[in-house]
């Protein structure tokens, strides 16, 4: 039997933007078991409810995370407005599922990005990253921020945004599709890519609906369950289907992200295509009073909010179930059998995002 | 659009083989979560097949906060049982992945185990008296 040794990895890694660490347990060069570990940035955002009024703690929300944070906000204000029973305008969801797509779009460039770095390949996450830019400008641009936006609130959302402006934002998204497909081409078919994610990190459908897996690790495997299916925002206004691979290792999970790119174009294309007119925002009349379960899809996949109120100005409870809270017990079952070199790109193909999974 | 969310009671004892129906019948494991409340602490155990969206609700006594583990059915529970160990002072008894209590090192133990403001202003008196003149 060959010795076992335990190699740390994390919390600190080149591929990790973000602390989350894993006890590597290895025979040889072949990893038997990992052991996780979180924690290092936990902030207890979720018990803030206690200081804030549910009005003002969507600032607090959008916090959670400065990728996702358009949904982290939204999905809160979704949660607030179903227990109050509150008639968001119909122009307030077209805008909000128009944020949220160019934040898909932007989250999956990051992420190919991070991937090219991973597997050292400079100039792809150089190129990539550069397209990510003219994203985040239409987000500087309709909402103020690149990071955070502030834009959404329980009712509907602070800014607007002209029918002329938005086909224009489409246009930007039609002159960049060619160019992401350049860069697109080298994921899908370059052989040095195919090298390091083809047949890495392999996943079954059971397998994942078992560990609870969301998102595009999910989708990698055949499972078309994609939670905007739930219609929640602008979204059953628009045609579009779930991406899905079947292969289940971390190819498929590149490929199905970047299926997911053009699909928010084509979704943010048919937004600008028949802008609906009207108020951006109702009023919010008292507080909110029982509780709801809103299930959003982010980038990294389905993420739950639960709010609890009993009519006061503070919530009872607000809590959040992220994406990568969900994959994390995959990651560890999928790191089983690998090899040590394997790792970090194997652990970058969930795309982990620590700061929503701490909150 | 509203989503069709069903919940139904358990008790602590019927909680594993409940939640083992679920995984018999291909359910995957949303999230658990808990809230405390003033009567002690309420816990959600979500699931979902197919969109459908259906959730076991039990109570139990902060004087007692001892549960059976779920992770023995879905190993992927270890995660949130840890954190609501942590954060809300929940022991479950059997866990296959125990992390005794570092898994979130917070300064102040069971952070979360406070009643919510809004539980302690309802149960305040509506008006109370007015501080004596001088």
């Amino acid at each position: 039997m060959s010795k076992r040794t335990i190699i740390p990895f994390g919390p600190q890694h080149p591929v990790l933007p973000e602390p989350i660490h894993l006890d590597l347990i290895v025979e040889d060069e072949k990893v038997v078991e990992a052991v996780p570990s979180i924690g290092f940035i936990h902030r207890g955002l979720e018990k803030l409810v206690d200081k804030r009024d549910f009005l003002d703690y969507v600032f607090v929300a959008e916090r959670i995370c400065g990728i996702c944070s358009f949904t982290h906000g939204m999905s809160y204000c979704i949660a607030v407005e179903e227990v109050m029973n509150l008639p968001v305008p119909e122009r307030a969801l077209a805008l909000r599922t128009f944020w949220a797509e160019i934040g898909r779009i932007h989250s999956h460039l990051l992420w190919l990005g991070l991937m090219a770095d991973a597997f050292g390949f400079e100039s792809l996450f150089m190129h990539t990253w550069r397209l990510r830019e003219k994203v985040l400008d239409i987000y500087e641009e309709t909402t103020g921020g690149r990071v955070i936006f502030n834009v959404c609130k329980p009712g509907g959302i602070r800014r607007d945004v002209t029918d002329e402006k938005m086909r224009d934002y489409a246009k930007v998204l039609n002159d960049l599709e060619p160019e992401i497909r350049e860069i697109n081409n080298v994921f899908m078919n370059d052989k040095t890519v195919h090298h390091r994610m083809c047949g890495v990190g392999v996943l079954s459908a059971a397998d994942a609906l078992k560990l609870g897996c969301v998102g595009p690790v999910l989708r990698a495997t055949g499972v078309a369950q994609d939670m905007r299916h739930l219609n929640y925002a602008w979204y059953s206004q628009v045609n579009w289907k779930p991406a899905t691979r079947t292969a289940g290792d971390c190819q498929a999970r590149c490929e199905v992200r970047i299926d997911e790119i053009y699909q928010a174009i084509d979704i943010v294309r048919q937004i600008a295509g028949k802008m609906p007119a009207g108020e951006i925002a109702c009023k919010v009349p008292g507080t909110p009073n029982g509780e709801y379960f809103v299930r959003t899809e982010q980038p990294r996949g389905e993420a739950v909010y639960y709010i609890k109120a009993n009519g006061a100005r503070n919530l009872v409870r607000f809590r959040i179930r992220t994406p990568t809270f969900a994959n994390i017990p995959a990651l560890v079952k999928a790191l089983q059998g690998c090899d040590l070199a394997d790792v970090p790109v194997l652990a970058l193909t969930i795309d982990p995002c620590i700061s929503c999974t701490e909150r | 659009m509203r989503e069709n969310q069903t919940t139904e009671t358990v008790t602590p004892a019927d909680l594993v083989g409940k939640v083992r129906e679920f995984a018999d019948a291909n359910w995957r494991l949303v999230q658990i979560c808990v809230t405390r409340l003033p009567e002690g602490f309420e816990l959600n155990y979500t699931f979902d097949k197919e969109y459908a969206f259906r959730n076991l609700r039990l109570s139990i006594p902060v004087e007692v906060p001892v549960l059976p583990s779920v992770s023995g059915v879905y190993w992927n529970a270890f995660l949130y049982e840890n954190e609501m160990h942590d954060l809300f002072g929940i022991t479950f008894e059997g866990l296959v992945l125990d992390f005794k209590g570092t898994l979130y090192k917070t300064a102040k133990p069971f952070a979360f185990n406070e009643i919510p403001v809004a539980c302690a202003a309802k149960s305040a008196p509506a008006n109370p008296a007015a501080p004596a003149a001088g």
